[in-house]
C-alpha cells in the first residue's frame, strides 16, 4: 500500500473487468441509486421498445433510430463503467489486504496465567477475549496490548517493512489484526471481533461497499434530480407546441434532446468521484472511517497541530554552549560532552556531535576513564557521569540548582571560596537561561562537582519548509493553532518561528477539549490529530480527528481517520483531498450545465425542421443534417463522460491561491469551457459521422 | 436608437441607483423596529393593531407560524375580494351602477389581486364599482406588496440572525411594510399625480359634449391614489383598461418617469435592506448589480429591436421604429423601458401593447418574467427569488472553491437545494405545461387574435405573466373565458405561494444554522465574480428551461420576419 503500489488510471487489469462490471450493474435496483442514471436507463429501455415495434411494424428511418437507442444505452453503460473503474482501484487494494487476513490460530488464556493456553481459530474470537502472542505469531484480530513489549511488523497495513514496538501502558498499545509479532510476547485483550477489524473495516472501505452518499452529495443529487424534472416539463411539453404548430416529432428524437439535456454528465461520474476521493486517502495512507470525514476534512476552518513532530522535529538539539563568566566555552562543552557521552537520548548526542563539530572534542572512552553514568530519573531530573572523585551533571536549571545547594551544605563550611561566588554565578546562570527560554529554546545547566559552568542551549528545530505550509494554509483560508505543552514564553518563540497563527501553551487534555468547543461554538470545523488515550476526547470532538496508528485503541475509536505512517503532518494533506473531493463535484456540475447551451442548438433547429424551417438560423455549428445533429449530440453527451472519467478519478487540482482567484480559474476552465467544448465537439463527431456515412 | 433615448433610460437609471441607500436604510430601520422620522404618528397606530390583533411586536414566529399565519391573511383577502366582487351590485359607492361580477371573472381577479399580479380580465372602468375598485382591489395591491416586503426580509433574517428558531413576525412585519413605507410614499405620490393632472373622485362619470356634437362619457374615479399604489407596490392593474397608457393613470413624460422609478424603488431598496441586515452593503450591492446587468442587457436588446423596426415596414418605404401600439408622448425609447421595467419587476402595468413589438422587442419581456421575475423584481418577491437563485448558484459553483457551499456564513446544505429546486421548479410547472394544455384545445386556441407563431407567444405570454406573478398582457388573447379565467387564476396562485413557501422554508432553515466567519478560503459574494457567477446561472437555468418554447414562438417570428414572413 505504500505509494509506489499506485495503480495508474488506464491500467488494463481494472479496465477489462470494469466492463463486465458495467453491464452488471444494469441491474435497475443498483440503478436505482443514481436519480439521473436510472432516469436515462429507463427511456433508454422505452426507445429500444419503440425501435423493436419499428422493426416488426417496418418504417421509420430503422437505422439512424437503431444509432440513437445504442447511444443511449452507450450513455448508462459508460456511466457505470466509470463507477466500476472508480471501484476496481479500490478493490486491487483490498486484494492485497485481503491476503493478510488468512485464516489464524489464536492462543486463548483462560485466567492470568500464560501457561494456561488454549488453541481456537481466530474467527471465533470475541471482543474482552485475551490471547497470548509469541515471535512468529500473526496477531489474530485488533487489541490492546495488556502486558509485555514486542517487535511487530505491520507492513500489511502501513507498507513500512521497518518493525514497530507495541507494548502494554502508554500510547503504544493498539495492535491490529494480521500483523505479525517479530519478538518476544505479549498479552492482548482483543476489541474487535472478527469481520469488524482494522483491515475488515479497510476492505470494506476501499471497496465502496460501505460507502453512504455523503451531506453535500445527497444535496447535490436533490439538485440533479430538480434538474431533470425541469428539463422533463422542458420537453414533455413540446409535443404539444408542435401540434399547434401542425407539426409533429418522433418520440425518439424527443428523448435525445431529454438525454442531452438532463446533467447526465456529472450524474454519471458523481459516484465515481465520490469512491476515488475515498481511495487517494487510502493511497495516502489514511483511512477514513466515513465519506461524511473526508467531506468535513475540506470545510475544516482550524487545525490544531502537534508541536513535537508536525512543526518541529522531534527532538531538541543543542545549537549553543553558554559558559558563566570565568568559564570557557571549551571547558564547558568538555564537561557537557563527558555528561552526555552515554546519555543515549537524542538531545544527549546532539550535545556529543556539537562539541565535537564546534570544539573538535571527540568521543573518549568511558571505560578507561572509570567514569560511572548517572542515568536521568524523574526525582532528579538530572543525568551526568562520576569519574575520578568527581561529578558532571546537567539538567532543568531548578533542579540542577537545588543539586548545587545540596552539595554545597554537604561539604560544610569549609569551601567558603564557593559560597562567596555563588549568588552572582547563580543570577548569571539564570539570566542565560531566561533569554534562551525567551528564544524558544530549552536551558539545560551544567555542573561540575559544585561549581557551575553555564548553560547548554538545546533548541526546537522548526520543520524545513513548514513556514511555507502555514502561509499556503492561511491562503486556503485555515487557521493553525500549535499545541504544546511547553511555557508561555518558549511557545510564542517557536509558533512565531513556525508562522502558525496561535498557540496554546501548556496544554492539557482539558483545555485542548475547551479550545476545540470554543472554535466550533463561532461556527468553525475543527481538525486535530492526536495518538494517546488522553486525546481521545479531543480527537471525539474535532470535526475532523486523526488517530495515529501508533497510538491507542481509544484515540483510535476516538478519531474519524487513521494515519497508518502515523505522520501527523498529513492533516495538510487530508484538508487537501477533501477540497478536491469537493471541487470536482462542482467542476463537473458546471461543466455538465453549461453543456446543455451547445447541445440545443445542435438540436431545436433540428427537430422543428420540417415545419418551422426558418429555424435552421439557429443550426450555428452548420451541421449537416437533422439527424447527424441530434446524432452527434447525443454521442458527445456519451462520449463525454468516457473522457472525464480520468479527471473525476484523478480530482480537479486544489491550488491554494485563495478562494476569488480559484473560483475565477475553474468557472474559466468549467464553466466557459463547458459551453465551448460541446460546440466544437458535436461539430468534429458530425463531420466524422457524416463522413462515414452514418447519418 | 437615439442619444436622447438614451439619456432618458440613464437618467431612470440614476434616479433608481441613487434612491437604492436611502430608501435601504430606512426600511432597514422600520424592519429592525427601530425609531423613524414616522413613529411619532404611526407608532400608536401600530401598537393598537397588534393590540387588536392579540400580537405584539416582540412576540416573534417560527417559519411555519409565520407561513400559516401569512396564507391564512392571504386566503381572507382573497375570500373577501371574491365576496366583494360578487354583491358589488348591491353595495354602496357604486354611482355607474355595475351588476356582481360573474364567478369565473370573481376568482381570477381576486386570485391577481391577492397575489400581486393583477391580471385584469376586465375593463376597471366598465366592470367595478368605486367601492370593489377601493375597498378591494386597492387595499389588495397594498396588503400583496407587504406580504411580499415581509417575506423578503423574513428570508433576509434567516442569513442574519444565527442560532434561533424564529424568522419575525408575520403580523409585525405586514403593519410595518404598510405603514411606514407603503402608505407615506403612495400619500405623497398621490398627490404629485393629481399635481400632474390625474383625476381623483368620487363623482360619477362626465359626460361631455365632442366638438361634433356626439356625447361622451368620459370615465374617471380615484385615478391618482390608484396608480401611486399599483406602481410602488408592482401590482400594475390599471384603474382603466388601457392602463399606464391611457392620458389619465399617465399623462406625460413626467409622470411617466415617476411611475417607472417608482416600480423599482422598493426592490431596488430591498438589496440595500438586505446589506445592512447581514452586515456589509457590498454583499447587497452584488445583488443589485447582478439585477442592473440583466436589466440593462433586456433594455438594450429591446430599446434596439424596437427602434430598428420591422424590415417589411421598411420596404414599403415607411422608415423608422416600430411605433404600432406606442403612444406618442413616449416614443421609442420610453416604450421600450417602460416595458421592459414592468416585466423585470412583477408590475405588470403597460404604457404601450406589448402585443405590437417586434418578435425580438416581445422576447425581452417574455423571458425577464420567465426568469422569475427577479430583476429588481415584485416587490419582495422578486428579493426572494433572486435569492433562490443565489442559493443554486452558490451551491453549484461554490463546491469549486473546495467547501460545503456557504453564503454569508450559512452552509447551503441538502435542505436549501431542494426547497430552492422546488420553488423554481413550479415556474416551467405552470408557465409551461398550462400552455401546452391550451393550445391543444381548439376553445382555448380560439381565444387568440394572430396564427401561427404569434398565437403561440399570447398563450405562452399569458401563463407566463399569470405564474411570474407579472399581470401585464401581450394583448391579443381574449382571456374572459371559464378555461383562462379559471386556469390564470391556478397559474398566479401557484406562481405565488409554490414560490413562498419553500422560501419561508429556507429562511426557517438557515436562521437555525450557526454563522461560519468568513476566511481567504470563503468565496466572496460580493465582488464582480459573484455577478457574473449570479447572471450566468440565472440565464443558463432559467433561460435553457424555456429555451423550446421561446424557439417556436418569438424566436420563429423573428426568424420568419426577415424572411419576409408575419403572423
Amino acid at each position: 500500500m505504500s505509494q509506489s503500489k499506485t495503480t495508474s488510471i488506464m491500467d488494463a487489469r481494472i479496465l477489462i473487468p470494469a466492463i463486465g462490471d458495467a453491464f452488471r450493474k444494469l441491474n435497475p435496483k443498483t440503478l436505482a441509486r443514481n436519480p439521473v442514471m436510472f432516469v436515462v436507463a429507463v427511456v433508454s429501455a422505452l426507445t429500444t421498445v419503440l425501435l423493436v415495434r419499428d422493426l416488426i411494424a417496418g418504417g421509420g428511418n430503422i437505422g439512424f433510430s437503431f444509432q440513437i437507442v445504442i447511444w443511449l444505452w452507450f450513455t448508462v453503460l459508460f456511466a457505470n463503467f466509470a463507477e466500476a473503474v472508480a471501484e476496481g482501484r479500490g478493490k486491487a487494494q483490498a486484494e492485497s489486504l485481503r491476503r493478510t487476513r488468512t485464516e489464524t490460530q489464536a492462543k486463548l488464556l483462560k485466567g492470568d496465567d500464560i501457561r494456561n493456553v488454549k488453541i481456537v481459530p481466530g474467527t471465533s474470537l470475541k471482543v474482552g477475549d485475551v490471547v497470548l502472542v509469541e515471535a512468529g505469531d500473526i496477531i489474530p484480530s485488533d487489541g490492546e496490548v495488556i502486558e509485555g513489549v514486542a517487535s511487530v511488523n505491520e507492513a500489511a497495513i502501513t507498507g513500512e517493512s521497518a518493525p514497530v514496538i507495541r507494548e502494554s501502558g502508554g500510547d503504544r498499545s493498539a495492535v491490529t489484526g494480521g500483523t505479525q509479532v517479530l519478538s518476544d510476547w505479549i498479552r492482548v485483550r482483543i476489541t474487535a471481533a472478527s469481520g469488524s477489524t482494522f483491515i475488515d473495516r479497510m476492505i470494506a472501505l476501499v471497496e465502496g461497499a460501505e460507502r453512504l452518499k455523503t451531506p453535500n452529495e445527497i444535496a447535490l443529487n436533490i439538485l440533479l434530480a430538480g434538474m431533470t424534472l425541469i428539463f422533463v416539463l422542458a420537453t414533455a411539453t413540446i409535443p404539444s407546441f408542435a401540434t399547434y404548430a401542425g407539426g409533429y416529432i418522433p418520440g425518439l428524437i424527443l428523448v435525445a434532446l431529454f438525454v442531452t439535456l438532463i446533467p447526465t454528465t456529472i450524474g454519471a461520474l458523481l459516484s465515481a468521484i465520490g469512491i476515488a476521493g475515498m481511495d487517494r486517502l487510502v493511497r495516502f495512507n489514511v483511512l477514513a472511517m466515513s465519506g461524511r470525514a473526508v467531506e468535513a476534512a475540506g470545510d475544516v476552518d482550524t487545525l490544531l497541530l502537534d508541536k513535537t513532530g508536525t512543526i518541529t522535529l522531534g527532538n531538541r538539539q543543542a545549537t549553543e554552549f553558554k559558559p558563566v563568566r570565568g568559564v570557557s566555552e571549551q571547558e564547558l562543552a568538555d564537561a557537557a560532552q563527558l555528561a552526555s557521552l552515554a546519555d543515549e537520548t537524542p538531545e544527549g548526542r546532539s550535545i556529543v556531535v556539537l562539541a565535537k563539530e564546534r570544539y573538535g572534542i571527540r568521543a573518549r572512552d568511558m571505560g578507561s576513564l572509570h567514569a560511572h553514568f548517572v542515568p536521568f530519573t524523574a526525582q532528579s531530573r538530572m543525568s551526568g557521569v562520576d569519574f575520578d572523585g568527581s561529578s558532571i551533571r546537567k539538567g532543568a536549571v531548578d533542579a540542577v540548582l537545588q543539586h548545587v545547594d545540596r552539595t554545597t551544605v554537604a561539604a560544610g563550611n569549609g569551601t567558603a571560596s564557593v559560597v562567596v561566588r555563588e549568588p552572582q554565578a547563580i543570577r548569571e546562570l539564570q539570566a542565560i537561561a531566561a533569554e534562551i527560554a525567551k528564544a524558544g529554546g530549552t536551558p539545560l545547566a551544567v555542573v561540575k562537582d559544585s561549581r557551575l559552568l553555564g548553560v547548554v542551549h538545546l533548541k526546537d528545530i522548526v520543520k524545513g519548509g513548514i513556514k511555507e505550509r502555514f502561509a499556503e494554509l492561511r491562503r486556503m483560508g485555515i487557521r493553525t493553532v500549535m499545541i504544546t505543552g511547553d511555557n508561555p514564553m518558549t511557545a510564542a518563540a517557536i509558533a512565531a518561528e513556525a508562522g502558525v497563527d496561535d498557540f496554546l501553551a501548556q496544554a492539557t487534555p482539558e483545555n485542548k477539549l475547551s479550545l476545540i468547543r470554543e472554535e466550533q461554538a463561532k461556527g468553525k470545523l475543527v481538525a486535530m490529530c492526536g495518538d494517546g488515550t488522553n486525546d481521545a476526547p479531543a480527537l471525539a470532538q474535532a470535526d475532523v480527528g486523526v488517530a495515529m496508528n501508533t497510538g491507542t485503541v481509544a484515540a483510535r475509536e476516538a478519531g474519524n481517520m487513521v494515519d497508518l505512517d502515523s505522520d501527523p503532518t498529513k492533516l495538510i494533506e487530508i484538508v487537501e483531498i477533501g477540497k478536491q473531493l469537493l471541487m470536482t463535484r462542482g467542476a463537473l456540475t458546471t461543466f455538465s450545465i453549461a453543456n446543455d447551451v451547445a447541445k440545443y442548438f445542435a438540436i431545436i433547429p433540428a427537430m422543428f425542421l420540417a415545419f418551422y424551417p426558418q429555424l435552421g438560423a439557429l443550426n450555428i455549428m452548420g451541421l449537416k443534417t437533422p439527424e447527424s445533429a441530434i446524432l452527434s449530440a447525443i454521442i458527445f453527451n456519451a462520449l463525454i463522460i468516457v473522457a472525464l472519467i480520468p479527471l473525476s478519478l484523478k480530482g480537479v487540482k486544489y491550488r491554494p491561491i485563495g478562494a476569488g482567484a480559484l473560483l475565477s480559474r475553474n468557472l474559466l476552465i468549467y464553466g466557459l469551457g463547458g459551453i465551448i467544448v460541446p460546440f466544437i465537439g458535436i461539430k468534429v463527431i458530425d463531420v466524422a459521422i457524416t463522413t462515414l456515412g452514418l447519418a | 436608437m437615439t442619444i436622447n433615448g438614451w439619456i432618458q433610460i440613464l437618467v431612470f437609471c440614476g434616479i433608481v441607483t441613487v434612491l437604492v441607500k436611502p430608501l435601504g436604510g430606512y426600511m432597514t430601520r422600520v424592519f429592525n423596529g427601530e425609531r423613524t422620522l414616522l413613529s411619532w404618528i404611526f407608532g400608536p397606530v401600530e401598537r393598537g393593531l397588534y393590540a387588536i390583533a392579540g400580537t405584539s411586536e416582540r412576540e416573534e414566529q417560527h417559519w411555519t407560524t409565520y407561513t400559516a399565519a401569512l396564507l391564512f391573511f392571504n386566503l381572507a383577502g382573497f375570500l373577501l375580494l371574491y365576496i366583494l366582487q360578487r354583491l358589488q351590485g348591491a353595495l354602496p359607492f357604486n354611482p355607474a351602477g355595475m351588476a356582481a361580477v360573474p364567478p369565473e371573472l370573481a376568482f381570477n381577479t381576486a386570485a391577481s389581486f391577492m397575489t400581486n399580479t393583477n391580471w385584469q380580465n376586465y375593463g376597471g372602468e366598465s366592470t367595478m364599482s368605486y367601492l370593489v375598485q377601493m375597498a378591494g382591489l386597492t387595499v389588495q395591491n397594498f396588503v400583496s406588496a407587504a406580504t411580499g416586503v415581509a417575506i423578503a426580509v423574513a428570508l433576509i433574517r434567516g442569513f442574519s440572525r444565527a442560532s434561533v428558531k424564529s424568522i419575525g413576525n408575520f403580523w409585525v412585519d405586514l403593519t410595518r411594510a404598510t405603514l411606514y413605507v407603503l402608505l407615506p410614499l403612495c400619500v405623497v405620490l398621490t398627490l404629485v399625480y393629481v399635481y400632474l393632472g390625474m383625476p381623483q373622485t368620487l363623482d360619477a362619470y362626465v359626460e361631455a359634449t365632442t366638438l361634433e356634437g356626439v356625447r361622451q362619457t368620459i370615465a374617471v374615479g380615484p385615478v391618482a391614489s390608484q396608480v401611486a399604489i399599483k406602481m410602488l407596490g408592482t401590482n400594475g392593474g390599471g384603474f382603466f383598461n388601457a392602463n399606464a397608457a391611457h392620458p389619465f393613470e399617465n399623462p406625460d413624460a413626467i409622470s411617466n418617469l415617476i411611475q417607472m422609478v417608482s416600480i423599482f424603488a422598493i426592490g431596488a431598496a430591498l438589496t440595500n435592506v438586505f446589506g445592512r441586515m447581514v452586515g456589509n452593503q457590498r454583499q447587497g450591492g452584488a445583488i443589485f448589480a447582478t439585477m442592473g446587468v440583466l436589466f440593462l442587457a433586456g433594455v438594450v436588446v429591446c430599446y434596439w429591436a424596437e427602434a430598428a423596426g420591422n424590415p417589411l415596414v421598411h420596404a414599403l418605404g415607411l422608415e423608422g421604429g416600430n411605433m404600432e401600439g406606442k403612444e406618442v408622448r413616449f416614443g421609442i425609447s420610453l416604450s421600450a423601458l417602460f416595458a421592459v421595467i414592468t416585466t423585470a419587476a412583477s408590475c405588470g402595468a403597460v404604457n404601450a401593447m406589448h402585443d405590437s413589438f417586434t418578435a425580438l422587442g416581445g422576447l425581452i419581456p417574455l423571458i425577464n418574467m420567465e426568469l422569475g421575475e427577479i430583476i429588481v423584481g415584485g416587490v419582495g418577491a422578486g428579493f426572494y427569488g433572486i435569492l433562490l437563485f443565489v442559493v443554486l448558484a452558490i451551491f453549484v459553483a461554490g463546491l469549486m472553491v473546495g467547501r460545503t457551499p456557504e453564503y454569508l456564513g450559512k452552509k447551503i446544505e441538502a435542505k436549501e437545494v431542494k426547497m430552492a429546486v422546488l420553488a423554481i421548479l413550479c415556474l416551467p410547472l405552470a408557465m409551461l405545461v398550462l400552455t401546452a394544455i391550451a393550445v391543444l384545445l381548439p376553445h382555448a386556441v380560439a381565444s387568440i387574435a394572430n396564427p401561427g407563431p404569434h398565437g403561440f407567444s399570447e398563450i405562452l405570454y399569458a401563463y407566463t405573466s399569470a405564474a411570474a406573478n407579472n399581470g401585464s398582457a401581450f394583448g391579443g388573447l381574449t382571456g374572459n373565458t371559464t378555461w383562462y379565467n379559471i386556469t390564470l387564476g391556478i397559474a398566479m396562485l401557484m406562481g405565488r405561494f409554490l414560490v413562498i413557501i419553500p422560501a419561508l422554508a429556507i429562511a426557517g432553515s438557515l436562521v437555525a444554522k450557526k454563522t461560519v466567519p468568513a476566511s481567504a478560503g470563503t468565496f466572496p459574494t460580493d465582488g464582480a465574480l459573484f455577478v457574473g457567477l449570479l447572471s450566468g446561472v440565472i440565464l443558463i437555468v432559467g433561460g435553457l428551461t424555456f429555451f423550446p418554447a421561446l424557439a417556436v414562438g418569438p424566436i420563429v417570428e423573428h426568424l420568419a420576419m426577415l424572411l419576409g414572413q408575419t403572423f
